[in-house]
């Protein structure tokens, strides 16, 4: 279980997240939703250990992040937004790399990198170099390492972004098939894409959680019974409401 | 093999991946040649020794290795991949560590494929090969001394060109720091403490007395000390850093 409690992370005078606090249960895929610049990415780089948060903690399965990183690293499989890896690496070097880091050796390691490589279909490009990859294999070869030591936590800051729809599809579909006794979190700003896999959804929208609920429950608080529409009626203080029609006659 | 040596070997065997190492390798070996036999007067010296080899290091590292340490953690930063690296279970230490135990080997592989000069002086006459030991210890220090500054410069910058200025310009302080112009420039006026204060900060001065082959205890601590100090800061600056 991940227990984020009473999180504030401040930038100087910005205040990314702000006294954040939720718990995520086993079998539970969290949609994290906002629009640009609400927090989203900030809140998963400090479950992960990557930022500290200015107050409030972040356990999970028990442990504290601030006193006990390396145990909740271990638990923890991530792919950060963008899902950089090592360019000048080929696919099989790399998620060698990260197997070792993961503490697999010999022929553990090897059957650890054959199965995230076959998870993800990374087969024909496994001896190419990273940097001559296509965006749609460069985000499976960040899905591979993140999947690699079949984590218990499963963080994926948007995994679908800048995929085709058959990619999207096949994404969806690896998630799906993980989520049976692992807590996975998304972020993503494909709201059917919430709908698809997940059974939780969160909104948020400077650095407060607006809603939480099952994207069917959240769908059914707007009128139009639409989570679109449902979004961006607890978002839009961002966009003045004189704007949006404006903006639509434009397009 | 712990998470550093996992780190160390992935750094390396990147620098041979890309034409970096390659490159790196025979500008110094060029660069090395000129400086030796034509601005060093290797002949003409008539003497058995490297010494005019080792006295032109230090400026040949002030531009060669801050090249080769420019893109330590800049590159890591601008690729994102420092998000990856650390959220891995590993130790911030293991990453600055591995990293530029990399970087330093790369500086060591390179000043032993000077080895033809070796042989050549000591075809040539018959040197003391001691001190000959001593000089490519004490260079291989400062590599090492030049490097660790270059680290945390590259800690600072997303941008690998900055890095390297800055990088540039802190080693130049610790080079020149020891030569005769700036100390004479302070030894008319200030009281000679601070002048062996100025002194003894400086790379030349212990490089100097190491390459001459006197293995003073004192000259390895100074660049150990100084290393480590770097990679503190290093790590310290990444800390504080990463959210940018």
């Amino acid at each position: 279980m991940i227990d984020i409690d009473h999180i504030t992370k401040k930038f100087e005078q910005f205040t990314a997240v702000d006294d954040l606090s939720f718990q995520v249960a086993e079998g539970e895929v969290l949609g994290f939703l906002g629009p640009n610049g609400a927090g989203k990415s900030t809140t998963m780089k400090i479950i992960t250990g990557f930022l500290a948060p200015t107050s409030g903690s972040v356990r999970v399965d028990g442990h504290d992040i601030a006193t006990d990183p390396m145990a909740v690293k271990s638990l923890i499989g991530y792919l950060p937004e963008g899902a950089p890896s090592y360019g000048d690496m080929t696919t099989l070097d790399f998620l060698n790399f990260i197997a070792e880091i993961r503490g697999y050796r010999g022929a553990e390691k090897q059957r650890r990198v054959e199965l995230a490589i076959e998870g993800v279909a990374l087969d024909e490009v496994r001896y190419k170099t990273i940097e001559t990859l296509s965006k749609g294999f460069k985000r499976r070869v960040g899905l591979a390492q993140a999947i690699l030591h079949d984590p218990k936590v499963l963080i994926l800051d948007e995994p679908t972004d800048g995929l085709d729809p058959n990619q999207k599809h096949h994404v969806r579909e690896l998630i799906r098939n993980l989520a049976t006794d692992k807590i996975v979190i998304i972020s993503t700003h494909i709201l059917e894409e919430v709908s698809a896999v997940c059974s939780r959804a969160i909104i948020i929208n400077k650095g407060r959680i607006v809603a939480d609920g099952t994207p069917s429950e959240l769908e059914s608080r707007s009128p139009k019974n639409q989570l679109e529409d449902y979004f961006r009626t607890v978002t839009h203080e961002s966009v003045s409401h004189e704007a949006v029609p404006q903006a639509k006659e434009q397009v | 093999m712990g998470t550093t040596g996992i780190i160390f070997r992935r750094e390396l065997a990147n620098y041979f991946v890309t034409p970096l190492a390659y490159i790196f390798i025979i500008i110094f070996l060029v660069m090395n040649g000129i400086a030796t036999f034509d601005l060093g007067g290797f002949y003409i010296r008539g003497q058995a020794d490297l010494q005019p080899f080792f006295s032109f290091h230090p400026w040949l590292y002030l531009f060669m290795i801050p090249a080769l340490a420019m893109g330590l953690w800049a590159d890591e930063r601008k690729t994102g991949t420092i998000e990856l690296l650390l959220t891995l279970p590993i130790r911030l230490a293991d990453a600055v560590v591995g990293k530029f135990l990399a970087a330093w080997v790369l500086s060591g592989i390179a000043l032993l494929l000077t080895f033809p000069i070796w042989l050549t002086v000591n075809y040539l006459g018959s040197p003391d090969n001691g001190v000959i030991f001593a000089g490519y210890l004490g260079s291989w220090l400062m590599a090492g001394a030049f490097l660790a500054v270059g680290s945390g410069m590259s800690a600072i910058t997303r941008n690998p060109v900055i890095a390297f200025i800055l990088t540039v310009a802190i080693c130049f302080a610790f080079v020149a720091s020891g030569s005769d112009i700036v100390l004479g420039a302070f030894s008319a006026w200030a009281p000679q403490i601070l002048v062996d204060a100025i002194a003894a900060l400086s790379f030349l001065t212990h490089f100097d007395s190491i390459s001459k082959g006197v293995l003073d205890l004192r000259d390895i601590l100074f660049f150990v000390i100084f290393i480590f100090s770097w990679l503190l800061a290093t790590a310290i600056i990444i800390e504080l850093k990463k959210a940018n």
